[in-house]
């Protein structure tokens, strides 16, 4: 039904990685092929913050050596990947789109960098974002924007934007970007991709710049669900240095990935298909989407969540809260800009008033006052108890149901500039994928069908904590079944 | 509860940020949309439900107390807007 996007034609990960590991590719020539895909159309969408081609290109040779020397580089050999720009890379510029971060070279590799480089994928570029991944279109990025491969006048959602534009526009056929309240799904819906926010804890943390920390979570974007389940079973695992890292072994998911959906519960979620502002075309996409996992064996039902519906509020209270606090790292001291004065108070509020944008600061102000003295419990405590009910809520759903089934954007994309001068409409494109941070659990997007002027529509699969077997399986179907 | 600019000026002051005059009249009225929209959470009455801080049951995790190799100093210092002797430089912290 919906049309892959260009990538098809320079191969998929599994097989990309399958050449390369059996000597009929080099990746030398894989990684070429992806740069020139850059080169020619890069300038009109600008998924990068910066393409890292000389590096790329010592990177594949290196796996060409190894290939050579009768080595296995990895189940990700000469994969190109490209990395959001909120994931620390040693020595190379890691600006989380922010100029406060502008020219900043961090000291060492956050661990899904080093895993997926262990895995022999080769880094093509650092991906563009909504500054510090506040926001869902990339518009809020000190760069510029990013635009939507399927209609260049068009976002392609966000916070991960350019890693979605990536994959879609085949710069690269994985891409990393991080999920805070939608950040991968979101985007991955609007460019028509999968993309994956797992369980939180399930993947370490070390070396992403934390927006909201007891909601942030790494995952992949990939054009087909099996890619998808590649690149997280490298990333997934315990890490000693994210102290939130579970330590509890993180199933993998491509072993069963193709057992089916022939008897797994789906739930409908009545609160989020039929929430305000979800186009026709998208409810409809979903509705089809329970019916062909139906005709592939499983039962479908509706389930109400109740409280998810307090979601969007609660989420606008807590992110920013937690914003609020990791942010205020940046004081021009250690890192990054700084805009003299004459005493060190001065110079951190100037620092920081030059150095972030309005979207930012809207969000710390936010924060800050869901904090203050007298605020607090009516707000911020608020929303943690908030939170509990909500987890309560998917708890008693996940009783009845193996996965629930939601829109993942309420619309397709939109234009440029068409939610830049209002927050609160803009807020309002993460209402589906919000839920699933705040209780934690894994949730992906996958592409299903098309709706208004022909643009991609992703389908959510929402599930248990650490349940992405089940999750995928079911993406899985979906995907053989658009 | 409508926010007024005197709060935003205060919140302003203990986030650390300079804003202009623009800034904090623009401020006043986003920030007031989106308190308003949160109206639905703060006026639910909840004393009986506890708070949840974070999705996973940890506490207190901690590394075996081994000295290891930390991040190189001088590679540190060199991303510092300034540094001297081995330090991060910064304006006066005290009245002279």
């Amino acid at each position: 039904m919906s049309e892959r996007p260009v990538e098809a034609a320079r191969g998929d990960a599994l097989t990309l990685a399958a050449s390369v590991r059996s000597g009929n590719r080099r990746a030398r020539d894989v990684v070429e092929e992806h740069l020139e895909a850059i080169a020619a159309r890069e300038g009109e969408i600008h998924a990068f913050n910066v393409v890292l081609a000389d590096e790329a290109r010592a990177a594949a040779d290196a796996v060409d050596t190894r290939v050579a020397a009768g080595e296995d580089p990895g189940p990700l050999a000469g994969v190109p990947i490209a990395l959001k720009d909120n994931l620390c890379t040693r020595g190379v510029p890691t600006t989380c789109s922010s100029k406060i971060l502008e020219g900043w070279r961090p000291p060492y590799d956050a661990t899904v960098v080093q895993r997926v480089a262990a895995a022999g994928a080769v880094a093509v570029g650092k991906t563009n974002l909504d500054e510090f991944a506040m926001g869902s279109s990339t518009e809020n990025s000190a760069f510029g924007a990013t635009r939507n491969p399927r209609d260049p006048s068009r976002v392609p959602g966000g916070s991960s934007g350019g890693s979605a534009a990536a994959v879609a526009a085949g710069f690269a056929p994985l891409a990393l970007g991080s999920d805070t309240g939608g950040s991968i799904r979101q985007p991955a819906a609007l460019c028509g991709v999968v993309g994956v926010k797992p369980t939180y804890g399930a993947v370490s943390r070390y070396g992403l710049v934390a927006f909201a920390s007891s909601l942030d979570q790494i995952g992949p974007f990939a054009v087909t669900v099996a890619d998808a389940a590649l690149l997280y079973d490298v990333i997934a695992g315990h890490d000693p240095m994210d102290s939130t890292s579970s330590p509890a072994v993180a199933p993998r998911v491509s072993a069963t990935l193709h057992d089916g959906a022939s008897g797994v519960r789906v739930g409908i979620i009545d609160e989020l298909i039929d929430a305000d502002g979800v186009e026709p075309e998208v409810r409809a996409a979903v509705e089809r989407a329970a019916n062909a996992l139906e005709e592939a064996g499983a039962k479908v039902e509706r389930v109400s969540v109740p409280s998810v519906i307090y979601g969007l509020s609660a989420y606008y209270l807590i992110a920013p809260a937690e914003a609020s606090s990791n942010l205020a790292r940046y004081d021009g001291v250690r890192y990054g800009l700084r805009v003299d004065a004459e005493d060190v108070g001065a110079m951190n509020a100037r620092t920081r008033e030059a150095g972030f944008g309005r979207e930012v600061k809207r969000r710390i102000m936010l924060g800050t006052y869901a904090l203050s003295a007298g605020y607090y419990d009516a707000y911020y405590g608020k929303a943690q108890r908030v939170r509990t009910l909500i987890g309560r809520d998917f708890a008693r759903a996940y009783e009845s149901f193996d996965v629930l089934l939601s829109p993942t954007s309420p619309t397709v994309a939109f234009e440029l500039g068409a939610k830049a001068s209002d927050p609160l409409a803009m807020y309002l494109s993460d209402v589906c994928t919000i839920p699933t941070n705040l209780a934690g659990h894994p949730a992906m997007s996958v592409p299903y069908g098309t709706g208004r002027d022909g643009l991609p529509v992703g389908v959510q699969v929402l599930a248990d904590a650490v349940q992405e077997p089940t999750m995928f399986r079911v993406a899985q179907v979906l995907e053989e079944r658009a | 509860m409508a926010l007024t600019r005197a709060d935003v000026e205060h919140v302003a002051r203990l986030a650390r940020l300079a804003l202009t005059d623009d800034e904090i009249e623009r401020l006043t009225v986003e920030l007031g949309a989106v308190l308003e929209h949160a109206a639905d959470v703060a006026s639910l009455d909840l004393v009986d439900v506890p708070p949840t801080a974070h999705p996973l049951p940890l506490r207190n995790v901690l590394r075996d107390d081994d000295v290891r190799p930390s991040l190189d100093r001088d590679e540190v210092l060199a991303a510092a807007p300034a540094a001297e002797d081995g330090r991060f430089r910064v304006p006066r912290i005290l009245d002279a």
